[in-house]
């Protein structure tokens, strides 16, 4: 057993923290408070390929492992987690599913514009009365000829604003539950494609999340991705490695708060000394410090079994589940330690606090890591 | 257009450095390092000239040891072609001078139209090895390069420094030593294929037989040597001025004129 990252993957750490650290960080506060969309981070982000770094070379991509993959989220969300968000989305969510149900003209057209960065993707999955229970959407494609009739909204779709690709789950068999689901690649420009204003949200709030109405839009059947009735595995394997993703998201949340709480111990005094010489401000600091190691190590596991080729479903949900959890448990530690002035906009730990909360809530619920963690030990 | 980029490893400028305990080194052990910044704007200049003209190689060069080749990798992750490491362990020891003699040794062997460094190291601040490098291959020297162009022929730089004199521009003729100053441009991150690129590119080695050093040592090559390192004396501590605005401003004011003398 080795529990190191390898000197590869090493590289790839520290540049995106280089990166991450004096691009996005300096940044963070300002997207967070006016909602702005990072374009301009998202170019630099795709010149280092980090917006299609799991596809392989030949389609564009950079072709890094899980582990790798897992890493980097982490470091860009660490900065700034409307960001992470955003290259998770497009990295497991859309790319993922292109890479591996599309067909070479599909990779071709599709997935070789959004590895290379030129695209951004999202992922068109929850609906306004349609979350944990994607089986029961209401959305509706209608085959016709040689194109289907997509019908429906969706909603909170991370990076809807400035998306161009929009990988779109819709029932094919509204009478055949999971079984009905298909799922459809479509061009931002599609007639009848509109997307809603932009939720204002209590975090990750520059992820460009809205809804998005699709009003008789006409999708050709070389659109499809996978079979008909085949959508809902793609849509869950792809939520398998999403986990990974959100799990990377929440940990380096947590770590941003961390470090910002280490810091603040030292250099808050109190009662003529620093605050974090009391054993009640280094619980909570060892709490945190403790949490995160293990909640890496959850994560590694899950993107480790990956990247062997087998089953990590179990693995992501549980890292996902603990993780986040971890992550918003101790940001309002963090806000703790930094006592009224952590309440303010002036240091950066109530906005990890807020950030924090969704990845309890995207990408499945905790309940609903529960319901597949369930499932699983149950066999 | 081939192009020589001479780096050099350094300690990261947030590491904190000690001096060892012989008093004239410094205690490197638990010390992380990176390419000396200024050699980055040096890098990234050669790659966009290239990128510009559309042909040519970009080859990065340093002395030290096997440490350094992380340095180089950084260099060929951001795109350089190739890179070449001196090293041999009679090379221990070398002042700058030394290594700039060493360096124009393995220069002398090679062809190029242009040779980009730093201006200066951020370990050492000698500003040395650019002066000494044009000095030693009898080339033009144009130092603390904030702007460079070239004519249509590439036989020709219009390279731009700022001084106390306001914006000098010169025209120098190639082959050339240029070295870079903050401003010069924005070096790029490495990519995650550049990155994967750079793992995969072999470091050419040379040693001190291939650099017609056999037997001689260092003894001849180095001219000065360090007496004794000291560290900076302690910043005093900052003082607090007392009272209201007002009268606080006043004696501010008195302070920095009787006490500091500076108004
Ligand atoms: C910022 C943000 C970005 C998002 N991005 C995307 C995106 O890009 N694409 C996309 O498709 N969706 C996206 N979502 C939607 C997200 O995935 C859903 O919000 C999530 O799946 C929960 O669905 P829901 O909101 O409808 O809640 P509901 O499903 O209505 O759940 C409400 C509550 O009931 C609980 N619950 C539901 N079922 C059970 C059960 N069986 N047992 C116990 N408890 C249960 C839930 O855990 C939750 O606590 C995003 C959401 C947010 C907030």
């Amino acid at each position: 057993m080795k529990l190191e990252l390898t000197a590869d993957q090493q590289a790839f750490q520290e540049e995106v923290r280089k990166f991450a650290q004096k691009e996005l960080a300096p940044k963070a506060a300002y997207h967070d408070k006016t909602q702005e969309f990072p374009v301009e981070s998202l170019k630099k982000m795709a010149e280092m390929g980090l917006l299609g770094m799991s596809v392989p070379a030949e389609y564009d991509g950079a072709g890094v492992d899980s582990v790798t993959y897992a890493v980097v989220i982490l470091e860009i969300s660490k900065a700034d987690a409307s960001c992470g968000v955003i290259v998770a989305v497009q990295n497991s969510l859309v790319a993922l599913p292109l890479y591996k149900w599309g067909t070479e003209e599909q990779k071709q057209k599709f997935l070789k514009p959004l590895a290379a960065g030129l695209r951004i993707g999202a992922y068109c999955l929850t609906e306004p009365n349609v979350g944990s229970d994607p089986g029961d959407m209401e959305t509706t494609a209608v085959m016709e000829g040689d194109h289907y009739i997509l019908n429906g909204t969706k909603t909170f779709i991370t990076s809807a604003q400035k998306a161009e690709t929009f990988v779109v789950f819709a029932a094919t068999d509204r009478k055949a539950g999971n079984k009905g689901i298909s799922c459809f690649v479509v061009d931002r420009e599609t007639p009848g494609l509109s997307v809603g204003p932009k939720e204002d949200m209590l975090g990750v709030r520059a992820s460009g999340t809205a809804a998005v109405t699709f009003e008789n839009c006409k999708i050709p059947v070389g659109n499809r991705l996978g079979q008909e009735g085949g959508g809902f595995r793609i849509a869950m394997e792809a939520l398998d490695c999403g986990r990974i993703g959100i799990a990377a998201q929440a940990i380096g949340i947590a770590e941003a708060a961390f470090e910002a709480s280490l810091q603040y111990s030292r250099e808050r005094k109190q009662f003529g000394q620093p605050i974090g010489d009391f054993q009640m401000i280094q619980a909570m600091l060892v709490k945190m410090a403790t949490e995160i190691e293990a909640s890496r190590l959850l994560l590694y596991l899950a993107a480790y079994k990956k990247d062997k080729g087998e089953r990590y479903s179990k693995e992501s949900s549980m890292a996902k589940l603990f993780a986040s959890k971890m992550a918003v448990e101790n940001t309002i530690n963090a806000v703790q330690i930094f006592g009224g002035y952590g309440y303010t906009k002036d240091y950066p730990v109530e906005r990890h606090m807020r950030d924090s909360k969704v990845t309890e809530i995207y990408e499945g619920t905790s309940q609903i890591q529960n319901l597949v963690i369930a499932k699983a030990i149950a066999k | 257009m081939n192009i020589i980029v001479c780096i050099k490893q350094v300690p990261d400028s947030e590491a904190q450095v000690k001096i060892a305990s012989d008093g004239k080194a410094l205690d490197l052990d638990q010390v992380k390092f990176v390419l000396n910044p200024y050699d980055e704007f040096a890098v990234e200049e050669a790659i966009r000239i290239k990128e510009k003209k559309g042909d040519g190689t970009v080859t990065v060069v340093s002395l030290g040891p096997p440490r350094v080749k992380d340095a180089l990798r950084s260099a060929l992750a951001m795109g350089a072609d190739q890179a070449v490491l001196l090293w041999d362990p009679a090379f221990e020891g070398l002042d700058s001078h030394g290594t700039a003699v060493l360096l124009s040794r393995y220069l002398a062997g090679q062809t190029y139209d242009l040779i980009l460094l730093g201006k200066q190291a951020i370990d050492d601040d000698m500003s040395y090895i650019g002066p000494a490098l044009a000095d030693l291959l009898k080339l033009p020297l144009v130092s603390v390069v904030t702007k460079l162009e070239f004519s249509p022929d590439y036989k020709t730089a219009f390279a731009q420094r700022e001084g106390e004199r306001g914006v000098e521009k010169i025209e120098v003729s190639l082959p050339a030593v240029l070295t870079a100053q903050k401003g010069l441009n924005e070096p790029r991150y490495a990519s995650l294929m550049g990155i994967m690129k750079a793992k995969k590119k072999e470091i050419q080695e040379v040693n001190a037989a291939a650099l017609g050093m056999e037997g001689s040592g260092t003894s001849d090559l180095v001219k000065s040597r360090v007496t004794k390192l000291d560290y900076p004396p302690k910043r005093p501590p900052g003082k607090i001025v007392p009272g209201d605005a007002a009268t606080a401003a006043k004696e501010l004011v008195r302070l920095l004129r009787e006490e500091a003398k500076i108004i």
